[in-house]
């Protein structure tokens, strides 16, 4: 790689670099439990709770931190949080 | 001289525990010296922290390349950092993991060793917080400092029932390692 | 003078570099302080704001500014009032003070501003290197650099009673580098305000704001005394050089810490290849010269202290009977291809007898490490100049081709 003009170039770039290793605990969606009513993906400090098609949701762990705020928020009890192991 | 890099995430402590090492390294009458290496100033970033331990005073300023030791935060550094780079071949890996060390294949002669000090940080701080535990478990297994000395820099640091709390954990993981 | 580490040791202390500044500072009892947080100043900064909400700095005013350039600007109204003033920058924040140094410097206001060097934007970088303080040499303030937290600690006070010295009158940088010495916890004994009493009097100047006796600072100089007013200046930064001096030596006796004055040497008596250097790369190039000299080979270091004044007189009586000289710079005068500890020292030896060939390197930009290895490859190519001259004169050191 060569640097270009005065450093310009795509955006995007923080992309690669992957924060979610920081976890210690990953939330799971208990899906039967589930309203959909999106409260996880207002609340995600690190925008790691993505919307599906089907109305519900789910983690991006390359970016989510485990920090918990989503299961501690969530109205019916549907996310827990587990603890990794690495 | 000796030389230890300490591989973490940014947030996980580990720019603390290079400073502690090196307040502990001098309680124990040797000269220290502990800088960190900022990279991209964000949580979960991959940082790494220096400490030098010498018998005279430090003046070299480089970063450390070739570490007689390497103290690993979160294994899933070892995706994105090359962290046995340098290693002396004599030198000793310490990981903070759930696996043992055979779990590991790195390209290395030095020693692994890995301790569960998230487990330890669990159990009896009650957060996920490694950084101090991993000092205690690197004592035990190095045998470069007393133990003592990192218990006193950590309840200086962190005074009261925090720092308290520490010191359990960090003589806990002295044991285990003393004990492995 | 040497340092005596072991017996220092026992008043040792391990802190963090910026610590140690802002506890010399606070034994220097300073009666404004003004603060700008800017990495990687911001812990100076902070540890004086504690010490303040501590009670531990009387009769000091904290002021909170809203960019670096009221920063020195309500430094100049501070210390034309009499009050010994102090603030902390660095990089972008010292860039955007530069109208004001010079308002500082021509005032002849003797405030002492620790400088924690960082790489210059574009590109954004908040790493170490020189080129934020070596881009405001021209601004009349008498320029430091240290080589480690015990130094900057211990110049912080010898700025002080260099400035405010009766016949100096000049604002004076302290300059350590970013990250490398400010971020770093090492054993370092911190200044005991008794002895900072003895060494530094309280400051009396001569002329000061006071409503009951009123004066004009910054008056106007119109073409019949302008050049008048530098000529002073110039005047005041000649006499700098001896007090620079005294205050290290005064230092010495009653702290028993010495780094040299303008300047410092080391092995460099009988050394062929002289290295001159600023700031913390210095310790790393003793320990590339003591392995070096293991081998056998003639090399010496000598450290640049006071790079305004520029030591002339003393640079010359070091390097005159070398082989050759090697000056390594953390920044670049771009589109000369040098760094200004090159370009002055090759100026310092034009025009006299002493015939010594001068190359440089610009080192470090940035924040790019400087391994013992880059030094011991930078004196193989100085010994290259021994044999067959000179090929290169100036370059850049570990230029990666393939980024270009």
């Amino acid at each position: 790689m060569t640097i270009p003009l005065g450093g310009v170039c795509a955006p995007g770039s923080t992309l690669v670099n992957k924060t979610g290793g920081w976890r210690t605990f990953k939330p799971v969606f208990d899906y039967d439990k589930c309203i959909k009513c999106k409260l996880c993906e207002l609340l995600c400090p690190d925008m790691s709770v993505d919307p599906r098609d089907d109305g519900f949701f789910e983690f991006n762990y390359d970016f989510c931190k485990g920090c918990g705020i989503c299961a501690n928020e969530c109205p019916k009890d549907a996310i827990e949080m587990v603890l990794e192991e690495k | 001289m000796k030389e230890i890099r300490i591989h973490g995430r940014g947030g996980q402590g580990s720019v603390t525990a290079a400073e502690l090492l090196a307040v502990a390294a001098f309680a124990d009458g040797k000269f220290s010296q502990a800088f960190p290496a900022f990279g991209v100033e964000r949580r979960g970033a991959p940082v790494q922290a220096f400490t030098r331990i010498s018998e005279d005073p430090i003046r070299l300023r480089a970063q450390v390349y070739e570490p007689d030791y390497v103290i690993v935060q979160d294994p899933t550094l070892l995706e994105v950092v090359s962290i046995a780079s340098g290693a002396k071949d004599d030198g000793l890996i310490l990981i903070n993991s759930d696996f043992d060390p055979e779990h590991f294949d790195l390209d290395t002669n030095a020693k692994i060793m890995t301790v569960n000090a998230t487990k330890i940080a669990l159990d009896i701080i009650g957060r996920p917080i490694v950084n101090t535990v991993l000092l205690g478990a690197f004592a035990g297994a190095s045998g470069l400092i007393d133990p003592a000395s990192i218990k006193e820099a950590v309840m200086e640091r962190f005074p009261g029932k925090v720092g308290e709390k520490n010191a359990e954990a960090i003589q806990k993981a002295y044991d285990m390692m003393m004990e492995a | 003078m040497q340092r005596d580490f072991e017996k220092d040791k026992k008043n040792m202390v391990v802190v963090e570099g910026s610590y140690a500044v802002a506890s010399a500072v606070k034994s220097c009892r300073p009666n404004v302080i003004s603060a700008y947080p800017i990495t990687p100043q911001t812990h100076i900064v902070e540890d004086l704001s504690q010490f303040m909400a501590d009670g531990a700095i009387p009769n000091c005013e904290y002021i909170n500014v809203e960019s670096e350039f009221s920063a020195l600007s309500a430094l100049v109204g501070s210390s034309a009032a009499g009050a010994r003033s102090y603030s902390a920058t660095t990089s972008q924040g010292l860039e955007l003070m530069h109208e004001v140094l010079f308002n500082v410097s021509g005032m002849r206001l003797p405030v002492v501003m620790t400088v924690v060097n960082r790489a210059v934007s574009a590109p954004i970088n908040i790493w170490n290197d020189h080129q934020d303080s070596i881009s405001q040499r021209d601004t009349g303030w008498i320029q430091l650099y240290a080589e480690d937290t015990q130094e900057i600690s211990d110049m912080t006070a010898q700025a002080f009673k260099i400035a405010e010295d009766p016949e100096i009158l000049l604002p004076v940088m302290t300059c350590m580098d970013g990250f490398i010495l400010s971020h770093v916890y090492e054993p370092v004994v911190l200044l005991e305000d008794d002895i900072v009493a003895e060494y530094l009097p309280p400051f009396e100047p001569e002329f000061k704001l006071d409503p009951k006796n009123p004066k004009t600072f910054g008056a106007f100089a119109d073409p019949n005394s302008y050049t008048e007013f530098r000529y002073l200046q110039q005047q005041a930064m000649d006499k700098a050089l001896k007090k620079i001096e005294d205050a290290a030596a005064e230092f010495y006796d009653l702290f028993g810490r010495h780094y040299g004055g303008l300047i410092d040497t080391y092995e460099t008596d009988d050394a062929d290849i002289i290295l001159m250097a600023m700031g913390s790369i210095v310790g790393t190039i003793k320990d590339a010269i003591d392995k070096l000299r293991a081998k056998g080979v003639k090399v010496g270091l000598l450290k640049v202290r006071s790079f305004r004044p520029f030591p002339v007189e003393a640079i010359r009586n070091v390097v005159k009977d070398a082989k050759v000289v090697v000056a390594l710079d953390k920044n670049i005068s771009i589109g000369l291809n040098e760094g200004a500890l090159f370009t002055e020292t090759k100026a310092s030896l034009y025009n006299t007898k002493i015939d010594v060939p001068v190359i440089g390197f610009m080192i470090g930009h940035g924040g790019r490490d400087i391994p013992t290895g880059t030094i011991e490859n930078i004196i193989d190519e100085a010994k290259k100049v021994i044999d067959s001259g000179i090929t290169v004169e100036s370059q850049f050191t570990d230029l990666k081709e393939e980024l270009l």
